[in-house]
């Protein structure tokens, strides 16, 4: 099952590939198609997942290099568990809203949509792969849509962008290479499942496994991102299409999040406890200097960006304590943070669709010209500065009740992190949306077309539904988070 | 023994030799008409068909008083060589990159790859030495065979080198002639494994000028300086042989020497070339990274690219304390892998710039619409380079760093993370050219495509980098067959 779900994507890339040169239009349509069904696909695994069933569950594997052969085993594996599981849902679901924004794409659509498709298909190995090398593989496949789609369909700088998105992530993901190879082969084995085991752990590694720890969190921390190597990120997002931004804030920086989550704590458990501090010392630092970078941007679309630095500090901060709750709220703030965002940047597309400018300064009272638009934006807006009831509230505050013990000072800076946020957030709607109405934007539409509206209200669906009943995710997340907690705390 | 025995031991290598002889007679008794491809290629399938008979026959141990060995790692470098050479020549037969298929050509190539096939099996000094100058002598005419003045340059380049490595090598020996009292590696090891008080610090000595003399074989930094204006200014087929052929050849002496003859892990020497080799394959992947990002002529990328490959392979030298023969089997496997790959590259770039006239990375641009297919075994080839999976190129590199993390040292380990770092640095090169393929835009649209023999080469080529890189049981397993030989 998750098989066909991960090559279902791929298979939609080659079928758009295929089609006729001269009707190109049609590949947004078979691109909707097979992101449908991926969708309800990701929505199924997610319905079926038994949350009351630790361990991996649908799991696909078979060896690809026998032990035998050579003293260690690579296998492919998918699997999902409860950390897996939501994150899978929104791969699918921001896919589906990618490809709709995407509707008016008109240079290259055939390729443009292939692409899209294959990002798919990468970041949903990542998040499924039980096996090291395996998910190295979908890490770095992932790099290749990305670089295309933001070199080929991107604005203002897009090839410089493109690039240095390209050499931090691999620049990150070459330490974890040496790291996954110094795990894997001293233990025989790259089966993440087993690596995390008292067994099955590597005692002896040659290289310290302190170093070994720093050399896999190189990757996450790059892609997370966290102060000081979040620089590739307002880059990014700025000159990507609303839809890469859109994938790249929703799934791709949950990719960092993720693995920190997946390999680096369950493997590494001992050298996660000696550094728990350092970690909330940098998620503390990128919430704070990232909300003031943010509070300084005159771009709307790089505040949003630099937005997220901020709150994928969050995540980290969750991750620092290593405490069942502290971890769920990690991972309850990618999966939030994911929805609210990627609406953020919607909206943001759409009215840069029809403005044509980013600058804050350009706009004034665009509330009048176009009110649905406004309110969807308020709204993601108000569930990312973490009004209750939206889905960005339960998530911060469960973060903060996870931390607030282990480590209350980074926490009590953190918070102040929500104060900035509500500055930003609301500094910039006020600026874009209310003012006298600028009668330079009188000719303006609202939000209109099925596929806008489609796109929105998806979003929307999750924000509000998880704000108001949080247990949808919450069952799911702590069943796969408290073996990990478990297995942090048990080393002790 | 009988006579027939004798040469029986050494037949693949006969068959080929004895048809370079064939080839050039053929010429002079009717010259300008003769089947010159046509008797090469029956030259090679002999050969072929010699070494099937030896593995069907059981055929094991030495010959011709000991300086020959019959055994399964003989036999592993002999179908790979013959299949590399079998390449060459059906790409050289189309007439292309300055080398026209003359008669000469044909049959200093089989000259060359039979003087390598002797020198997998060779097992004694003297052999050694007077193989690995037969394959030289045919590559330094090979190398300057286009008759023009880079062809030329290249030639006496490649001559001039190699007789400095000659003349150390040979000094080497001397020395571990001189200590030992015997050629046979096998004597040599017994002298080694004796541990002979106040003859340590000599026997290191040999042992380094040795290391050296073959460095240039394998074209290891620091004795790499003459790749670079060899590998641009010869004829592109004659690049092919020497970045795979002579290269595989050069690693399987050095195995043969320091694993048999200088006897393998347990003995006081080892931890001394491990250390060496470790230092070399650090600078070969440091120094050749590095210089090929600055390159733009596609031929000097790939001969920078070989270098730093060459460091990759030498790691795998370096993990002689690694249980089992986990250095040598990953050693084997990389190079048949490498085979694949770096001929399948280079035949491209024979393809592009027998059509485009240019060596210019930046003339690749927008290969893909001009060329698809070519473009996409290039692709492959590349990513095979870089080592990503699932091509082969990545697994050759895991069971090299699998082999130096086994070796359970700290210093080893780290080479492993020098050179993961450097595969980093490579994919900078080897992906700026993929993204030129596909991205940039064609000066020239004009479609063109290969040949239907070398396409047939660039589809086996991409389907050996897929294939050993999806299923790489039954290659991995001769390999460590073949490397339990040398223990």
């Amino acid at each position: 099952m998750l098989t066909v779900f991960l090559l279902l994507p791929l298979v939609g890339a080659l079928t758009v590939l295929t089609l006729p040169r001269d009707n190109e239009g049609n590949a947004r349509w078979v691109a909707l198609f097979y992101s449908v069904l991926t969708f309800i696909m990701s929505v199924a695994i997610f319905i079926r997942f038994d949350p009351d069933n630790p361990g991996y569950q649908f799991v696909d594997r078979f060896e690809w290099i026998q032990g035998g052969d050579t003293g260690f085993t690579v296998q492919y594996a998918l699997g999902v568990d409860g950390l897996s599981a939501p994150l899978v849902l929104l791969t699918g679901l921001l896919s589906l809203a990618a490809v709709l924004v995407s509707w008016n794409i008109d240079l290259r659509p055939k390729q443009y949509f292939a692409w899209l498709l294959v990002l798919e298909t990468a970041v949903a190995g990542v998040f499924l792969s039980l096996d090291l090398i395996q998910f190295f593989f979908f890490w770095e496949l992932e790099l290749l849509p990305m670089y295309m789609l933001i070199s080929i369909w991107g604005s203002g700088r897009p090839r410089y962008s493109a690039m240095k998105f390209l050499l931090f992530t691999m620049g990150g993901s070459a330490f974890m290479l040496v790291g996954f190879l110094v795990l894997g082969l001293s233990a025989g084995t790259f089966d993440i499942a087993v690596l995390a085991t008292e067994a099955g752990r590597p005692l002896d590694a040659v290289i310290p496994l302190s170093v070994v720890f720093w050399l896999v969190m190189a990757a996450f921390l790059v892609k997370l991102p966290v102060i000081p190597v979040h620089t590739w990120l307002p880059d990014a997002h700025t000159d990507a299409p609303t839809a890469v931004s859109v994938m790249l804030a929703g799934v791709l920086l949950k990719m960092g999040g993720y693995g920190i989550l997946r390999i680096a704590l369950p493997i590494m458990p001992d050298q996660a406890r000696d550094f728990g501090v350092v970690l909330a010392i940098i998620a503390a630092a990128s919430v704070i200097w990232g909300a003031i970078l943010t509070l300084q941007q005159r771009d709307l679309k790089r505040l949003v960006a630099y937005s997220s630095v901020s709150h994928m500090g969050y995540v980290l901060l969750g991750v620092s304590a290593l405490g069942a709750v502290g971890l769920s709220g990690a991972a309850l703030q990618m999966f939030t943070h994911g929805t609210i965002t990627g609406l953020l940047f919607i909206v943001v597309g759409l009215i840069y669709d029809r403005t044509h400018t980013r600058q804050i300064s350009d706009m004034s009272g665009l509330l009048h010209r176009m009110p649905v638009l406004g309110v969807v934006m308020i709204i993601a807006g108000l569930a990312s500065l973490g009004l209750p009831a939206l889905s960005g509230f339960v998530a911060e505050f469960t973060v903060f009740a996870g931390t607030i013990q282990a480590h209350p000072a980074a926490t009590i800076i953190a918070v102040f992190g929500v104060v900035l946020a509500a500055g930003y957030i609301l500094w910039a709607v006020q600026r874009v949306f209310t003012g006298p109405p600028d009668e330079r934007w009188t000719g303006l539409t609202d939000a209109r077309e099925w596929w806008e509206y489609t796109a929105m209200a998806s979003m929307l669906i999750f924000i509000v539904g998880v704000g108001v009943y949080p247990r949808l995710l919450t069952d799911v997340i702590e069943s796969g988070v408290e073996p990990i907690a478990l297995l942090v705390q048990a080393v002790a | 023994m009988n006579w027939f025995d004798q040469i029986h031991h050494i037949g693949p290598a006969f068959a080929l030799l004895l048809g370079a002889g064939v080839v050039m007679g053929a010429d002079l008794v009717r010259p300008g008409r003769a089947p010159i491809l046509s008797l090469t290629l029956l030259s090679l399938l002999a050969g072929f068909a010699w070494a099937i008979w030896q593995v069907l026959a059981g055929t094991n141990g030495p010959a011709i008083s000991g300086a020959v060995v019959v055994d399964e790692f003989a036999l592993f470098f002999t179908f790979l060589l013959i299949g590399v050479t079998a390449a060459v020549v059906i790409v050289t037969a189309e007439g292309l990159s300055r080398a026209e298929p003359r008669p000469e050509f044909f049959a200093l190539l089989l000259t060359a790859a039979g003087s390598m096939v002797l020198l997998a099996q060779a097992q004694d000094l003297i052999a050694i030495f007077v193989f690995l100058e037969t394959t030289s002598v045919s590559q330094f005419v090979l190398a300057g065979i286009a008759r023009d003045d880079r062809s030329s340059e290249a030639g006496l380049k490649y001559l001039l080198a190699g007789a400095v490595a000659a003349a150390v090598l040979l000094y080497g020996f001397a020395f571990l002639f001189g200590l030992s009292g015997t050629t046979s590696l096998d004597g040599i090891a017994t002298f080694v494994s004796s541990n002979a008080g106040g003859t340590e610090l000599a026997l290191v000595f040999g042992f380094v000028l040795v290391a050296a003399g073959l460095g240039f074989k394998m074209s290891i930094a620091p004795f790499q300086a003459w790749v670079p204006d060899v590998y641009e200014g010869a004829p592109t087929t004659v690049t092919s042989f020497l970045s795979v052929a002579s290269k595989a050849a050069g690693f399987a002496v050095a195995l043969r020497l320091f694993y048999t003859g200088l006897g393998g892990a347990d003995t006081f020497i080892a931890e001394h070339w491990a250390a060496l080799f470790a230092v070399l394959a650090g600078a070969s992947m440091t120094f050749g990274n590095a210089a090929a990002i600055l390159q733009t002529n596609v031929k000097r990328l790939l001969a920078y690219s070989s270098i730093a490959q060459a460091g990759n392979v030498a790691v795998g030298l370096a993990a002689v304390a690694a249980s089992g023969a986990a250095g040598p089997s990953a050693v084997l496997f990389f190079l048949a892998t490498y085979a694949a790959t770096n001929l399948g590259a280079f035949f491209c770039v024979i393809v592009v710039s027998e059509r485009i006239g240019s060596e210019r990375l930046a003339d690749y641009a927008g290969l893909i619409r001009r060329s698809p297919a070519v473009a996409v075994v290039l692709l492959l080839c590349l990513l095979s380079l870089t080592g990503i999976p699932p091509t082969a190129g990545f697994l050759a590199k895991l069971y090299v760093f699998n082999s130096a993390v086994q070796t359970g040292i700290d210093w080893m380990v780290i080479l492993v993370a020098v050179a993961v770092l450097n595969s980093a640095v490579s994919a900078f090169y080897y992906l700026r050219w993929a993204r030129t393929m596909v991205l940039d835009d064609p000066v020239d649209e004009t479609p063109f495509r290969a040949t239907a023999p070398v396409q047939g080469l660039l589809g086996l080529a991409a389907f050996g980098v897929l294939f050993f890189g999806l299923a790489p049981s039954s290659l991995l397993q001769a390999a460590q067959r073949a490397a339990a030989n040398l223990l």
